[in-house]
């Protein structure tokens, strides 16, 4: 389905939840919006589903417009946080209902196949009350992929699972989203689950909607400090400057030879993402001398966060480090691949893309 | 502060018959003086069991708790001198802050100095002096917790300080700063700590050792560097690291291996040659890009390469194995459907027989 938003808001009250956004979700694909809770995410979701009018604006479903269309009457599927199951049906009645509800013939066959693809066919006669977190979040998952609706909707859908238990069931969610049978629409608050789902982005703060493209193209070229803010985990760190002859002067005099573009304005922000500080250094690096204030281990990485005379930064090492509280440690940056943005806040330069 | 050592099993219902019956399988454990230690696995590995069998809450079925030597099997958590603090915060919203983390030191009878003493300095840690008169009601959640935080760590005679999964309320970026907060109190105080965690980051950031549990067993105890570069077992290969270890079927042949056909020249280890089929295990961290025909590798055809930002990860298959990799982003493309060969056997790779190390 190609369901195209435009000029949405949505007021509730005093309150602006959405201000005037226009989006057009790429058809078939996978559309996640990226933000922090309060960012709007429900809230845009909900006027996409039919479950609120907006407060101005149209929404047009295929081209035909359903701005205050009831959700009853389009054909949408949605899948929450809570694990959400009819408690007094089996597992087979909860993915047959959509299906009996349309009288559609071969329920059974559907039901056994999606319960395969979602490994709960050992449980299919069984109750949800009698199956784990996340088995019960698989059930609701098949009951929304037995709609086989044009649009699917999925709002931090694995935020109450186990992070394991995450990985696994996001895994199969791609593989199940990548049959193009759906527009799918999925929430998430962190970073790494937009790169791992791929797609599309849109990235929303404060009930505005920043930035719409390919989820690596938004990632590597953010068109503002806000969306670079929203898509980094660790935060970017983002250090003041002012514009010098060769580049940018930073705090305590620390000069970084980055080429600037003519629009630049004398007061800037530099954007250094964590992965991009190194603890070898290689040719043309800029030296940052400093302190660790502690390193968090993740199993696959660590982050380092070291007090410089630039500010703090967090450096993300591949594999596990450890470091002593208060150690010395230089972290070194190449010049190109720092991030620039102007006193607005926009981007002015981007790093060199190494691939 | 008190060496604590374990050597029971726990079942909720009579007379356990079989393993799942247990909610700790029989196990024999220490906590040694001083150390910082996490409990780390998913819900209902039994973590929270051990924790409150070390704290009194919960008597074991079976086996003994001793604190330096001394049986206190039968001892309630007063009597065991244990500090707790929990997920939630626990704490009086009528009292002040000052009034709140001089409370355990109060019902103890500690000299009035004394307490004046010790308030400012767990105060000065935890960055709240200049809260010290505020009426906790008015607090946020995450100032709450640092004061339960704080009413766990005020007195120094305790035998241990139990954590139950104390970040849990706290905004995520804030998490780091208490964190590291944690660590510096434990560096200063060395008090003994037993952490309970379901994250990952928090347990390997905050411990100098992890246990790490799965259905009733402590299947490793290490640093994170051990659990990362050494698993002992399949499951802290899988559960640490994400994506989580690769793991190929294999057997010895000679002085070379035999993963899926391919004779594979490399690491060997006279431990192999004996053990028949085995388990190959190689983190995605650790699996490069090789030469065609490469000793070391497997040919493998992509069938993905996702952009992650900061590295790509591929998954490809060989024969009916998947394998991923995390590659470095300056590392050339990788496209799907692309034949490639990746390097699995180095000395990284370790080698599973029954999902125990061998190797």
């Amino acid at each position: 389905m190609e369901l195209m938003l435009e000029r949405i808001e949505k007021q509730v009250g005093a309150q602006t939840h959405l201000y005037p956004l226009d989006l057009t979700l790429v058809p078939r694909a996978v559309t996640v919006l990226l933000g922090a809770t309060q960012a709007g995410k429900t809230s845009l979701m909900r006027v996409m589903a039919g479950l609120d009018a907006p407060s101005k604006g149209r929404v047009l479903a295929d081209g035909l417009e359903v701005t205050g269309k009831p959700v009853r009457d389009r054909n949408v599927s949605m899948v929450y946080q809570q694990f959400i199951n009819y408690p007094s049906m089996t597992v087979a009645d909860n993915i047959a209902s959509p299906l009996k509800l349309r009288g559609e013939n071969g329920i059974a066959q559907r039901v056994n196949e999606l319960a395969a693809k979602l490994h709960i066919e050992q449980f299919l006669k069984r109750l949800p009350a009698e199956l784990s977190g996340g088995q019960q979040q698989r059930v609701a998952l098949a009951r929304a992929l037995a709609k086989k609706s044009p649009l699917m909707l999925l709002d931090e859908p694995l935020v109450n699972l186990d992070y394991k238990l995450r990985e696994e069931l996001r895994e199969e969610l791609s593989q199940l989203f990548a049959t193009g049978e759906s527009t799918v629409v999925y929430a998430t608050t962190e970073p790494t689950e937009a790169l791992l789902l791929g797609g599309y982005t849109a990235v929303l703060d404060a009930g505005e909607l920043l930035q719409y493209g390919p989820t690596a193209d938004v990632f590597h070229k953010p068109k503002s400090i806000r969306v670079a803010r929203a898509f980094s985990d660790p935060p970017m760190n983002l250090l003041p400057g002012t514009a010098a002859t060769i580049g940018v002067t930073l705090h305590a005099g620390v000069n970084l030879s980055v080429p600037l573009p003519s629009s630049s304005t004398p007061v800037l922000t530099i954007g250094v993402r964590a992965s991009a500080l190194r603890v070898r250094q290689r040719d043309g690096d800029l030296a940052l001398p400093g302190k660790v204030e502690l390193a968090e281990i993740s199993g696959s990485d660590t982050f380092v966060h070291v007090e410089t005379a630039i500010g703090e930064l967090v450096a993300q090492l591949t594999g596990v480090h450890q470091f002593m509280l208060g150690e010395a440690i230089t972290l070194y940056v190449n010049p190109l691949q720092v991030y620039v943005f102007d006193a607005a806040g926009n981007l002015l330069v981007a790093p060199l893309e190494v691939r | 502060m008190a060496r604590i050592d374990l050597d029971l099993a726990h079942a909720y219902k009579a007379n356990p018959k079989c393993d799942e019956d247990y909610a700790l399988l029989p196990l024999k454990m220490s906590f040694d003086d001083g150390g910082a230690y996490a409990l780390l696995g998913p819900s209902g590995c039994g973590k929270t069991t051990m924790l409150n069998i070390v704290s009194g809450l919960v008597m074991p079925s079976q086996g003994t708790v001793k604190f330096d030597g001394v049986d206190v099997t039968r001892k309630s958590p007063q009597e065991r001198n244990i500090a707790q603090v929990f997920q939630f915060p626990v704490i009086y919203d009528t009292m002040s802050v000052a009034e709140n983390l001089a409370f355990p030191l109060r019902n103890r009878g500690v000299a009035a100095d004394k307490i004046k003493q010790r308030v400012g300095v767990i105060a000065e840690m935890l960055e709240m002096s200049g809260q010290l008169n505020m009426r906790a009601a008015g607090l946020a959640a995450d100032a709450k917790q640092k004061i339960s935080l704080g009413r766990g760590l005020v007195r120094e005679d305790v035998s241990a300080v139990l954590f139950d999964e104390p970040l849990t309320v706290i905004d995520p970026h804030l998490k780091w700063q208490l964190r590291r907060k944690l660590k510096q109190i434990h560096h200063e105080l060395k008090l003994t700590l037993v952490y309970v965690t379901h994250d990952q980051v928090e347990a390997l950031t905050f411990a100098d050792q992890v246990v790490v549990m799965t259905r009733g067993r402590a299947v490793q105890v290490g640093s994170a560097s051990d659990l990362f570069e050494r698993p002992k077992h399949t499951f802290v290969g899988n559960f640490i690291g994400s994506p989580g270890m690769n793991f190929l079927p294999a057997k010895a042949q000679g002085d070379t291996i035999l993963v899926g056909g391919h004779v594979l020249r490399g690491r060997t280890n006279p431990a192999l040659a004996s053990a028949g089929d085995f388990t190959l295990g190689v983190r995605p961290e650790y699996v490069q890009l090789a030469q065609p025909g490469q000793a070391d590798a497997l040919p493998a055809k992509v069938r993905k390469a996702q952009d992650i930002g900061t590295y790509w990860l591929l998954t490809a298959t060989s024969g009916d194995m998947v394998i991923r990799a995390r590659l470095s982003p300056e590392a050339k493309k990788p496209a799907m459907g692309d034949d490639v060969w990746l390097n699995v056997l180095g000395s990284h790779t370790c080698f599973y027989k029954n999902e125990e190390l061998i190797a």
